[in-house]
């Protein structure tokens, strides 16, 4: 599975989402139904499971799928199963 | 001039079944609902018994994500909710508006989220601590999120008045709509705290049964061998309607609720007075406020929870304000078959009396088997019995010294 395919399966998880919904420029609140404590409790699972930390202003930034995508790949994580 | 107010529709979930139907069937058969306690390891607890739901499908009344952020009180409350307005014939949006109200009490609210959450923090620090976390453990919670569901937007409220918050909530509801502040009102109660919290602290109490070995035995109200409450789990709840609403409708109306009283002990925080008094004042003020006479009365669903204290207290307290009617009131604890449902209490068996007086049938109490001596009313004994009834009182008391008690009456024009 590639980090790509994890964000997506968590995020599929955590928002009870189709992967079909899932394309890259989703937003998470817009398009995935997504409220903000829902946004709190993805980012929480996305530290836990890729070993980041992400501040409180990095969260404002991350909107869409793909910004989820290069912030994890702006911190070098890697990640293969 | 103060509005009638009706019951239209009803709905729960008990360890008797996921419906009114299946409970009351359990109810007339005499059926135990208590089990194995099963929800967490128990090993190391005096008490192993419970009145679980049983095959209760929460994505029935949920999706998988609200079943990941709520506590199973307010899924509960939601389920049964759904199922009350659908008996009311309210399925459809006509619930919403700003004159339909919700008050859903719960004596604990989400105790089992807290008891997660604290070994979270425990174990990760705070930073592991769910967003969903004080959401899921507020107990108005169940409230709101029946009213969002619903889109109803009038009043919002939520006794926590442990084992009276049920009956406190469906009577705060109708002075709502007799008053004219609201025209129907979604009331009850929930509870769903049969956590190791709960259960390790009624039982350092020394309120809990411990018969282990026969669950379906161990709660066994007014008899000489019964050795306190077992801790039981669900939700009750009835539609309230101002009654000319009700008549426009032109729905069904199973029943009228007539008086609602409300005391307070003022003497500690877990026993009862001497003599009951609390209770005593509590079931005169329901007469009161009914317009009724206690001969009036033809059957009692008591508290009865089965602890030695409040089956004798409550049996004198019944005996003082009855006098010469007592020989004649028929007088049953359904927590024989429920186990007792903490805050939920009072919304099933408010049920119960609207079921009883609507079908005929006594519910009885279950393993009555060498009544106290104490206790020497008719306790409708191991079977239901059939009787035409009209009136109906349902008896709650909580810690903290609450009393309510709520008189259903058969609706008449």
């Amino acid at each position: 599975m590639t980090l790509e395919e994890k964000v997506i399966s968590i995020i599929m998880e955590q928002l009870d989402v189709t992967r079909e919904e899932c394309v890259a420029e989703a937003s998470f609140i817009d398009d995935l139904g997504a409220d903000s404590l829902d946004l709190v409790e993805l980012i929480m699972e996305m530290e836990e499971t890729f070993d980041v930390q992400i501040a409180d202003n990095e969260l404002e930034k991350i909107r869409t799928i793909k910004d989820v995508f290069e912030f994890l790949k702006s911190r070098g994580t890697v990640w293969q199963e | 001039m103060k509005n009638r107010v009706v019951i239209t529709g009803m709905g729960a979930v008990t360890p008797l079944g996921n419906s009114v139907a299946e409970t009351w069937e359990g109810i007339c058969r005499g059926k135990s609902g208590i089990g194995r306690l099963t929800k967490f390891d128990c090993t190391a607890h005096e008490t192993r018994i419970a009145g679980e739901l049983k095959d209760f499908d929460p994505l029935r009344f949920v999706n998988k994500k609200e079943l990941r952020r709520l506590d199973d009180f307010i899924i509960y409350a939601l389920a049964a909710a759904e199922m009350a307005l659908a008996d009311a014939g309210l399925a459809s949006g006509a619930a919403e508006g700003e004159r339909t109200g919700v008050i859903i009490g719960s004596a604990i609210g989400g105790l089992a989220t807290i008891e997660k959450e604290k070994e979270a923090i425990f174990l990760g620090g705070p930073r592991k601590m769910s967003a969903f976390t004080i959401p899921a453990v507020l107990a108005n919670l169940a409230s709101g999120h029946v009213s969002i569901r619903f889109g109803a937007k009038g009043p919002i409220g939520c006794s926590v008045t442990a084992c009276s918050s049920g009956a406190c909530a469906i009577g705060d509801a109708v002075r709502l709509i007799a008053e004219g502040h609201a025209d129907c009102m979604i009331a009850g109660g929930v509870e769903a705290a049969v956590t190791p919290l709960c259960v390790a602290g009624f039982n350092a109490m020394r309120a809990l049964s411990k018969r282990n070995e026969e669950p379906e035995k161990a709660s066994r109200p007014f008899d000489r061998d019964r050795d306190g409450f077992v801790i039981g789990e669900g939700c009750g709840i009835v539609i309230l309607e101002a009654l000319p609403r009700a008549l426009d409708r032109g729905t069904r109306i199973c029943g009228e609720i007539a008086g609602y009283g409300n005391t307070s002990d003022a003497f500690h925080m877990a026993a009862p007075p001497p003599g009951h008094e609390g209770a005593v004042r509590c079931m005169q003020a329901a007469l009161r406020d009914a317009g009724m006479e206690a001969a009036g009365i033809d059957y009692i669903n008591a508290h009865g929870t089965s602890t030695p204290l409040n089956d004798a207290y409550e049996t004198e307290a019944i005996k003082t304000v009855f006098g010469e009617h007592t020989r004649r009131l028929a007088v049953s604890s359904t927590k024989s078959m429920t186990g007792h449902l903490l805050g939920a209490a009072g919304g099933i068996e408010t049920i119960f009396c609207m079921k009883a007086i609507d079908t005929g049938m006594l519910p009885p109490t279950i393993n009555l088997d060498h009544p106290d001596p104490t206790c020497d009313l008719d306790y409708v004994p191991h079977q239901a019995r059939k009787a035409a009834i009209r009136t109906a009182m349902s008896n709650t008391f909580g810690f903290g010294g609450v009393n309510a008690v709520l008189i259903v009456k058969k609706f008449e024009e």
